[in-house]
């Protein structure tokens, strides 16, 4: 922080300057052009929403149709209202699940005081971040599996069943299946910021609360979890504004035909009517709506925490 | 303060048992917790190097049974594997040294004390973290460009990371300038400076960058789904397995026993539940084999970019 403020010493845009740095001007025009091209160029692609696209015809002659396709998508549409309802379920029970493990990972990891076991249970714990998606829902698939996936084992061995249940075809658990899965692959890895925040509390604290007669757990909760509090709140701004985006390998490569009712969220919607059918139009209006909702959530988020008097992003 | 001390001590003392039960509560909790993490890999791993049959009796857990190659030389001896293999491996290659060196370049211009560009490039770069045009556009644009099978759709997009280039400007900006100073009063231009002095200074920031890099390529599926799907010459590692693992999860229940040739073992018996183990622990086994030794520039990575926000 310090070193950028030194850097940075003002020179105005002159016609001399310009000529003085016409070198690394230069070199920047390749990295120009390119965000341009790959970035910028997409959001034209937005005026699609709002036309009857045809590949044939382009951007500048297919029919524009105002907000028909929202029309489309959100008036007497059950399908797309069932997807925006999964969407957000997914969204919130990953957002809720996830905080929660990793808060808690990181108190209990914390409380361990030999410096090479917590080191040891920390590198194994973000392990699992760094597998594809496709490995962890194979994982995830082998784990549920009726022939000797490991849950009906422990179940049957303990007689909570008779038989081995197909978890993956039960509609009302595979929200579930989908935050604990995510759980299993983030808990340590989004416990290392809490972790760094930890260690940025002073020590004083907890001499003083060990002198007044605090336990441990007492420490932990009074001191601990209040000190990562302004952490806490800064993620959850962040993750607000992502509810809606993350809804789609998991769900993808987990769901199946019977699930599709509970599994289908917006990026698979788009997926599946912009791409495999081709109806480019729909599939843009229905992301146009994801980005817009996403940008309310977290201007909505950010005013309720400046309301609340904590931690904001802006 | 002696005082004090000695009631600590006592303090403790007196707390002895309820300490324990606290330390073996957390143990406990721990322990669990490990066990969760790494409980399906190694179990993965016992399944793949057990002879297949056997292994559909069940009760194999953290080793194998009967011990066998045999799924090993199954899987590697389809041909889609080895080709997915081939590209998976050049695609994480090719598009880690040439996103890095083009991330570092940019994030040097960047760094670029008095560059009267560098703040409007920055901000048309850190946008782009918060607004994309969506699937669909990307997919036009891309098919546009020719991207449609071909290779060359793994290692042109996402040249740039906005994270990436912030990690490696963050790192650069609290460099020293005095070296590249003594430079410049030299006669190098910016190149020199940027390869002779920038870059052998950049090292720890560049493997962390780097290993970001390589791990999303290795990992990535969805554009060989979306781009090379019909092109079996470009599809990658991470798809077969998809295709493997998706072929027979609708089915699981009955034991899907299939008889195959393997060239180099003679006639041997897979499943296809012993085949996906393989495939699966020949997709991970890159990180986990690397991970080891190199977690710890992963997590240098977050804190560096953890102090620019």
């Amino acid at each position: 922080m310090k070193a950028e403020r030194i850097k940075e010493v003002n020179v105005k845009m002159t016609w001399k300057e310009i000529v003085k740095q016409r070198k690394l001007i230069l070199l920047s025009l390749p990295f120009v052009a390119y965000v341009l091209l790959f970035n910028y160029v997409p959001l034209v692609g937005w005026v699609m929403a709002f036309q009857k696209y045809k590949p044939k015809d382009g951007f500048f002659s297919s029919k524009f149709v105002g907000f028909d396709n929202f029309e489309f998508l959100f008036v007497n549409n059950p399908d797309f209202i069932r997807v925006i309802r999964n969407t957000l379920a997914m969204g919130v029970i990953n957002l809720i699940l996830s905080f929660a493990f990793a808060i808690a990972f990181a108190l209990v990891l914390n409380e361990v005081v030999h410096k090479g076991p917590k080191k040891l249970v920390q590198t194994i714990s973000y392990l699992p971040h760094f597998l594809s998606m496709i490995i962890v829902t194979g994982i995830v698939r082998d784990v549920l599996s009726i022939d000797n996936g490991i849950i009906n084992d422990i179940f049957i061995k303990f007689n909570l069943i008779d038989k081995p249940i197909n978890f993956l075809t039960i509609k009302p658990l595979f929200w579930w299946i989908v935050g604990l899965s995510n759980v299993w692959k983030e808990t340590g890895w989004n416990s290392i910021i809490y972790l760094a925040a930890i260690t940025a509390i002073s020590p004083d604290l907890y001499e003083a609360a060990s002198i007044d007669g605090a336990g441990r757990l007492r420490k932990m909760w009074n001191i601990t979890l209040p000190g990562i509090k302004p952490t806490i709140f800064i993620l959850l701004l962040i993750n607000v504004g992502n509810v809606l985006n993350a809804g789609f390998e998991i769900q993808y490569l987990l769901g199946n035909g019977l699930l599709q009712p509970v599994s289908q969220t917006i990026d698979i919607y788009v997926l599946k009517y912009g791409i495999s059918q081709a109806n480019y139009s729909i599939g843009t209006a229905a992301g146009i709506f994801k980005s817009v909702v996403s940008v309310i959530l977290i201007f909505l988020a950010n005013s309720s925490a400046k309301a609340a008097g904590e931690e904001r992003l802006f | 303060m002696e005082v004090i001390k000695q009631y600590t001590k006592r303090k403790r003392k007196r707390f002895n048992l309820k300490n324990t039960i606290y330390s073996g509560t957390i143990g406990l909790i721990l322990l669990i917790f490990v066990i969760v993490t790494i409980y399906p890999i190694v179990n993965t791993v016992a399944i793949s190097f057990n002879e297949a049959l056997d292994a559909l009796r069940g009760g194999i857990y953290f080793w194998p049974r009967r011990w066998t190659l045999n799924n090993y030389s199954t899987v590697l001896n389809k041909e889609s594997i080895t080709t997915g293999l081939y590209i998976s491996v050049l695609r994480t290659f090719v598009a880690t040294v040439l996103h890095l060196s083009t991330t570092a370049l940019i994030a040097f211009i960047l760094s670029r004390k008095n560059y009267i560009f560098a703040k409007p490039i920055s901000f048309l770069y850190v946008l782009t973290m918060y607004v994309n045009g969506g699937l669909i556009p990307g997919f036009l644009l891309y098919r546009e460009l020719g991207f449609m099978n071909s290779f060359m759709v793994y290692i042109i997009p996402g040249m740039v990371a906005a994270f990436n280039m912030l990690v490696i400007r963050t790192y650069m900006n609290g460099l020293p300038d005095s070296l590249e100073e003594s430079a410049m009063i030299d006669g190098a231009g910016h190149l020199t400076v940027f390869v002779r002095i920038i870059v052998p200074l950049c090292k720890p920031v560049f493997a962390t960058v780097a290993l970001f890099i390589a791990v999303g390529q290795w990992n990535s599926w969805f554009d060989t789904m979306l781009y090379n799907r019909l092109n079996e010459d470009f599809t990658t590692l991470q798809y077969e397995l998809m295709k493997l693992l998706s072929s027979v999860s609708q089915l699981s229940g009955d034991a899907n026993v299939t008889a195959q040739t393997s060239a180099a073992t003679g006639s041997a018996q897979v499943t296809t539940t012993s085949v996906r183990s393989a495939a699966t622990v020949l997709t991970c086994l890159p990180i986990i084999a690397l991970y080891p030794f190199l977690q710890r520039y992963f997590v240098s990575g977050l804190t560096i970019g953890g102090v620019k926000e």
